[in-house]
């Protein structure tokens, strides 16, 4: 019975409880909950910003935080699709792509791991350079016109299930049993646990807080290509505000800002009950202005319960 | 095969401005229990670090079973079968014990992942060397009791398979029936042929569990003996023994008033100390001995209203008091230099002058609420002199002085507030003897002034060269008192370290 006991005391287990009620109690609420159309929009919903929540988890596992995601989805689609308007050919602007995203993500990393500047101001900055600079390079226009090659990325559907849910769950699956079961990726708990332990232990925590980044940044670089062929065109605004939705979402599922802690189902559950949770408030009805104010509250009482929870024992 | 498992010779290991190790030698049999004794800054935790390959010493050699050996790191020092536990917990609180244990070593299959059956069950194995087979190895370590966590970091240690084991204090967070434990574990690896190197405060402790002891002084070898041979006395004349200039001015009894200024009674603060009960007179300088962790710090944060006590009775001339914070304390007349300059004293990056008002801006305040610039200037100037402070500029940030002259400043803040009582926390800690003998000096000249001041040391000659009275605290409760022309180095540390109690009038 222990490890049923083990199960029960995860976080991951009461923010599957939360959910699971919800479901329950919105299959009854609303006749158009429980149909895969809605269902399938959930997940839709969610995909874009559990693709970077499986990146983040790592990074603030290992003590990090990434501030400058949204701006980099927003950059990364929108240099992919200004060189596809240019006749490049897409797996060569998708690479590219991927690799401008990495390549700010290790930009960040460098800063914060080997210049010593704290990782919020790192990226604060790099939130305004780099949403500055999709700025700059669009002239602030939107770029439509897209190949349809391209558009395929994310309008596709297999069996019925839209790409970036396909794309999100085969990266949530592996990146869970990674950073689970694999000595690599576990390195970083150790780094986020206790960093002189880590160094102690022959862990190389520069290069692995630098790796953390720039996976982060790789990550929101496929979430802007995704996004951009989603929508067949790049948006000057798009990802905007989405840091901070995906780090609710990390949070909510147990990671905490002090690192050592968190996983990617976690992080995934978390993101599963803010789509929720915005999905029952417009079925049932209610003023959408309330979302933002939910969601807040949400992360509150997910973090007190368990503040409260670990003092008393 | 050479009769020692492990041999330092003429270690020498240098800090800025510090010889931490000048030209130390340490021979470690096998299957011993090889004790190492000192003062604070003997060099004992340098020795232990450099063995751990965590330090390269300068000069000198360290030979593993009679062959030369060099280590770059604690891998290295690992690999040769040499293990530390630290007295600081290196443990990371959010991971299971067998992750603990296996510290990026976890067992893994062909694709690298962990295979958390042979993790948990190497875990469990090491555990049953403790009789601890009941105990769940996927529990986080942040749940387990401190000492528990202590056997984790022990296991760590011992899953390296090491020939030889350091601990360095390691019943610093322990009860004692938990040392008792502990003691019964090393005995039964000693058995098992590991020789350990223990480093130890409680004198006690040594004639328990230590075949020879090594004594380190000023980061010299003072001596080493068979522990059967010798008594405590022994050691103790062996790590003290060191000349003492008179750089503490000359007491004057004449001086103490006959009214008292501090007294508390039986105070009490849970886990920190208990049933506390002293006064301080009218111009008495008190010091407060004892070993770090014995409660001393937290008894002058109490009285300062830092950390308030449970239970027990303050009175400041006469008056009952009861400061709930620094505030409170500070406007009742008691004034707290703490320990911890950099972090809880000065700020850093103010000026001199800035730093020197700090915490009496009020005396500098106009009925509408302005500060007055003039006047902090003339007080700081004032200050300057009265302290000699070295400085070519009062607006010359504080981090950039040397730390005595930040001593000074921190100094000079409390002695601006015009206190009753001051209780001053390790008053020269980390400070040059040149500025010390300037800080002796201020003080006397308070306590000429009529204040009541309260010193809280390590450093026993200051204790003994400055104090009116000694107090010694061991372990949260008032051990003795000495009266400061009785007081010897001895008495002193035989009360800290508990093997003698009571009061000492002879």
């Amino acid at each position: 019975m222990t490890w049923l006991k083990n199960i029960v005391k995860q976080r991951e287990f009461m923010i599957f409880m939360i959910v699971a009620v919800m479901f329950i109690f919105m299959t009854f609420a609303s006749p158009y909950f429980l149909t895969i159309p809605n269902l399938l929009a959930v997940m839709l919903g969610l995909s874009l910003e559990a693709i970077i929540a499986v990146a983040m988890v790592h990074l603030m596992v290992s003590g990090g935080f990434d501030m400058s995601v949204g701006s980099v989805v927003a950059f990364t689609g929108a240099s992919t699709a200004m060189m596809l308007r240019s006749g490049m050919p897409v797996p060569l602007a998708v690479l590219i792509g991927l690799i401008i995203g990495g390549a700010i993500g290790l930009f960040n990393g460098f800063i914060v791991a080997k210049v010593g500047i704290n990782a919020f101001v790192t990226t604060l900055s790099s939130l305004s350079l780099f949403r500055g600079l999709t700025l700059i390079v669009t002239r602030g226009q939107n770029i439509a016109g897209l190949p349809k090659s391209f558009k395929l990325i994310g309008q596709a559907k297999l069996i019925g299930v839209q790409t970036p849910i396909i794309i999100a769950v085969i990266l949530l699956i592996i990146g869970d049993v990674l950073l689970r079961r694999s000595r690599f990726f576990r390195q970083s708990y150790y780094i986020g646990g206790n960093e002189q332990a880590a160094r102690l232990s022959g862990i190389p925590v520069d290069r692995m807080k630098i790796l953390a980044y720039t996976l982060t940044g790789l990550f929101a670089g496929i979430s802007g290509i995704v996004m951009t062929a989603r929508l067949g065109a790049a948006s000057v605004t798009a990802g905007s505000g989405m840091e901070l939705r995906v780090i609710t979402a990390v949070i909510i599922g147990g990671a905490s800002l002090n690192g050592g802690e968190g996983s990617i189902l976690g992080a995934f559950l978390g993101t599963l009950l803010m789509a929720i949770i915005t999905n029952a408030l417009t079925l049932l009805g209610v003023d959408v202005y309330w979302q933002t104010f939910v969601i807040g509250a949400t992360l509150l009482l997910a973090v007190l319960i368990d503040t409260l929870s670990k003092r008393n024992r | 095969m050479s009769e020692f498992i492990l041999e330092a010779r003429k270690i020498v290991k240098t800090f800025p401005g510090v010889k931490a190790l000048d030209g130390v030698d340490l021979c470690l049999r096998k299957g011993e229990v090889h004790a190492l004794v000192g003062e604070n800054g003997a060099g004992k935790s340098t020795l232990m670090l450099t063995l751990g390959g965590i330090y390269r010493p300068d000069e000198g050699e360290i030979l593993v079973e009679g062959e030369a050996v060099r280590f770059d790191s604690p891998h290295d020092a690992n690999g040769k079968g040499i293990s530390v536990v630290f007295q600081e917990l290196s443990l990371v609180p959010t991971l299971s014990i067998a992750e603990n244990i296996f510290a990026n070593r976890q067992p893994v299959n062909k694709l690298n992942m962990v295979n958390w059956k042979k993790l948990h069950n190497d875990t469990r194995e090491l555990l049953t060397l403790f009789n601890l087979e009941h105990l769940d190895p996927s529990i986080r370590v942040d749940q387990l009791s401190i000492a528990m966590q202590q056997v984790v970091e022990i296991l760590k240690a011992i899953s390296y398979n090491p020939s030889v084991l350091i601990l360095d204090e390691p019943t610093s967070s322990l009860t004692e029936h938990e040392v008792e434990q502990l003691f019964a574990n090393i005995r039964k690896l000693k058995d098992r042929g590991l020789s350990f190197i223990y480093i130890s405060h409680h004198l006690k402790e040594i004639f328990d569990i230590a075949d020879t002891v090594t004594v380190l002084r000023d980061g010299m070898k003072v001596c080493d003996a068979e522990v059967n041979k010798i008594d405590e006395d022994f050691l103790i004349t062996n790590m003290v023994g060191r000349s003492i200039e008179n750089m503490y001015g000359s007491r004057g009894d004449e001086l103490i008033g006959d009214e008292t200024v501090l007294e508390v009674n039986a105070l009490s603060r849970k886990g920190s100390f208990e049933n506390i009960s002293f006064s301080v007179k009218e111009g008495e300088i008190v010091g407060l001995a004892g070993l770090v962790g014995a409660g001393r710090t937290e008894l002058g944060r109490s009285i300062f209203g830092a950390e308030p006590a449970d239970s027990g009775i303050i009175r400041l001339k006469g008056e009952i008091i009861s400061p709930k914070t620094p505030l409170e304390a500070i406007n009742t007349g008691i004034g707290y230099l703490t320990e911890d300059r950099k972090n809880q004293g000065l700020v850093l990056n103010f000026t001199i002058r800035d730093n020197l008002v700090s915490n009496h801006l009020r005396d500098f305040t106009s009925a509408i609420g302005f500060l007055s610039e003039s006047e902090i200037t003339r007080f700081a100037e004032k200050s300057r002199d009265d302290y000699r402070i070295a400085t070519p500029h009062l607006s010359q940030k504080v981090n950039k002085l040397s730390g005595g002259n930040q001593q000074k400043v921190l100094v000079g803040t409390w002695f601006g507030v015009g206190p009753k009582l001051l209780i001053m926390d390790e008053p020269t800690r980390g400070v040059d003897v040149g500025s010390k003998s300037d800080i002796y000096r201020l003080m006397r000249e308070l306590a000429g002034r009529g204040v009541a001041i309260l010193m809280i040391s390590s450093d026993l000659p200051e204790v003994l060269g400055m104090s009116d009275r000694i107090l010694v605290m061991q372990n949260g409760r008032l051990a003795g008192e000495i009266p400061g022309n009785k007081a010897t180095e001895e008495n002193v540390i035989a009360l800290a370290a508990g093997t003698i109690e009571g009061e000492v009038n002879k």
